[in-house]
């Protein structure tokens, strides 16, 4: 009985993995035809129908490449870097179901284990960037510590705002709160009026998961936030000395870890597996539309991440970190704040929408005061000049009629 | 019940294991398939194109630092946290002693603000 609940466990493993690396192939597809798409052009075309063989292709040209090792690199680090980074984003999957009964191991802790696994990858960046001993690879690493350790602490925070909503650790638990009607799962969470607050946390956290998808951008290093190995400053950081199936390694962790966070937004902000046509009585087809409904919310939460990348321009590293201490933290401790007074004093539930809300645009007020500064100050300058010019000329009459002050001269004056 | 348990984490560290075992076969399907052909100049580590000059451990900037032990204290902070975020409804002193851990944590992080800290240039 238990060996042969032992070669299920490998068996539902190596299907996870299949099926991990067809998700990753979807993604490099996805976007580079989204991209492409925005940027007005057609994306990858030759390969296939609508160029759908291009990343087998790409994968059959990674493995088909020279992995070379360095000869000033130190071996055991370097290679052992990639194995680092992608092992633990894929035991992450063990615990992320994508149904309420198709999850390979339900961890009672699943939340916490998942915070804590998924840390582990910084390391593996950083011995990449050691073990390579190349300036570009150490500056690097040291980057994509500081970087992620950071926009670590946000996501902790709203994964606990998101436990103290559901009172629950386990995902599907938390995912099942949100779903209308439910019955609460815990008699302490019975007390406040069942049935009403149970909504997507989405609704009553707009600000977590703004937070959420920042931070969890962060996390992966997805375009906004890819200064550890952006490649116009220093080539690839952590990854300048890497190729072939090395290289490639790299590359299917960082798809599966953007996998993860449009997962983890699907499933704690976005009501997971649960959708609007649901049917409940053969079990096999509540799992195989719930499946669909997850995959639907996790590919949305994906293209709005690819869109992002179309979209901004990258962080510097002053910016990115003053953004993380002085934005991204003290709003996630707000964000438990209100989500404990709400819970504590068990107030109603558009309370806690509203008060995110509120808070939300507050920030985004200031932030958005902060960022067009110099632009305001720039008009400032050019309006008090343009005044200062026309006086004189009032004065003066026709006679002197020299060309006005264009933005160039009044930025250079100001 | 603990067996139960036991077995639950076991299938955990299998997912590493395979996920390892899978990796090195990878890796060693490369090494039989791809070319092979060293040379002196291309086992050099990458430079801008001009001739590598020897490698020394470089110093590290001390903010990396700074940086890494405010995230010890934020971590250790968010360890008690998790257990807290679970059973704090209806209990009054668990509730209000986590409130006042929060605003000792908020005046370390403006204290830090005030003294420069948080800055990545100043």
């Amino acid at each position: 009985m238990r060996i042969v609940d032992f070669f299920l466990i490998i068996l539902g493993l190596l299907v996870l993995f299949t099926a991990l690396s067809v998700v990753v192939l979807s993604l490099t597809w996805l976007e580079r035809k989204f991209l492409g798409r925005l940027q007005r052009r057609l994306g990858p075309n030759r390969t296939g129908p609508m160029g759908l063989l291009q990343p087998v292709a790409d994968a059959v040209k990674l493995v088909l490449k020279e992995d070379i090792l360095p000869s000033s690199a130190d071996r055991a680090i370097f290679w052992v870097a990639p194995l680092v980074v992608l092992v633990p984003s894929f035991m992450l999957w063990v615990t992320i179901p994508a149904a309420e009964n198709l999850v390979l191991r339900n961890v009672d802790m699943g939340l916490f284990y998942i915070i804590a696994f998924s840390v582990i990858t910084i390391l593996g960046l950083v011995l990449a960037g050691w073990g390579s001993a190349n300036k570009y690879g150490i500056l690097g690493g040291l980057r994509s510590s500081a970087q992620l350790i950071s926009y670590e602490i946000p996501v902790i925070m709203v994964v606990i705002a998101v436990a103290m909503m559901a009172q629950s650790l386990n995902l599907i638990h938390i995912t099942n709160f949100q779903l209308p009607g439910i019955q609460s799962i815990t008699p302490e969470t019975a007390r406040l009026e069942a049935g009403i607050q149970n909504v997507p946390f989405a609704v009553l956290q707009p600000l977590g998961m703004v937070i959420f998808l920042i931070a969890g951008l962060a996390e992966v290093g997805r375009t906004p936030f890819d200064i550890y190995f952006a490649e116009s400053e220093i080539v690839g950081g952590p990854f300048v000395e890497y190729s072939g199936a090395h290289w490639s390694v790299f590359f299917l962790a960082e798809y599966m870890n953007t996998f993860i966070i449009a997962a983890l937004t699907a499933l704690l902000f976005l009501g997971g597996w649960h959708g609007p046509f649901n049917p409940t009585s053969p079990q096999w087809l509540e799992s195989l539309v719930g499946v669909v409904w997850f995959l639907v919310k996790t590919y949305f939460v994906i293209l709005v991440i690819f869109w992002i990348r179309g979209t901004f321009p990258r962080l510097r590293i002053d910016q990115l970190m003053a953004f993380a201490w002085q934005v991204v933290v003290p709003l996630s401790f707000a964000n438990i704040l209100i989500t404990g007074v709400f819970m504590y004093y068990g107030w109603p539930w558009w309370s806690l929408t509203l008060m995110s809300l509120t808070l939300s645009s507050v920030i985004g007020y200031l932030i958005y005061k902060h960022v067009t500064a110099p632009a305001r100050k720039v008009a400032e300058v050019y309006n008090r000049r343009r005044m200062i010019e026309r006086q004189p000329r009032r004065q003066a009459g026709r006679q002197s009629s020299g060309p006005s002050a264009g933005p160039e001269e009044a930025v250079s004056g100001g | 019940m603990p067996v139960d348990f036991d077995f639950r984490w076991a299938a955990i560290i299998v997912s590493g294991i395979i996920g390892f075992i899978a990796i090195a076969i990878m890796f060693g399907a490369s090494m039989f398939i791809s070319s092979r052909r060293r040379s002196e100049i291309k086992l050099t580590s990458y430079e801008c194109g001009i001739e590598a000059a020897p490698f020394r451990w470089s110093q590290i900037n001390i903010r990396y630092y700074i940086f890494a032990i405010l995230f010890l204290i934020f971590d250790v902070e968010a360890v008690f946290l998790f257990p807290w975020a679970v059973i704090f409804i209806g209990n009054k002193i668990a509730f209000y002693a986590m409130l006042i851990f929060l605003a000792v944590l908020g005046f370390a992080i403006l204290y830090g603000w005030r003294k420069g800290v948080l800055q990545w240039s100043k």
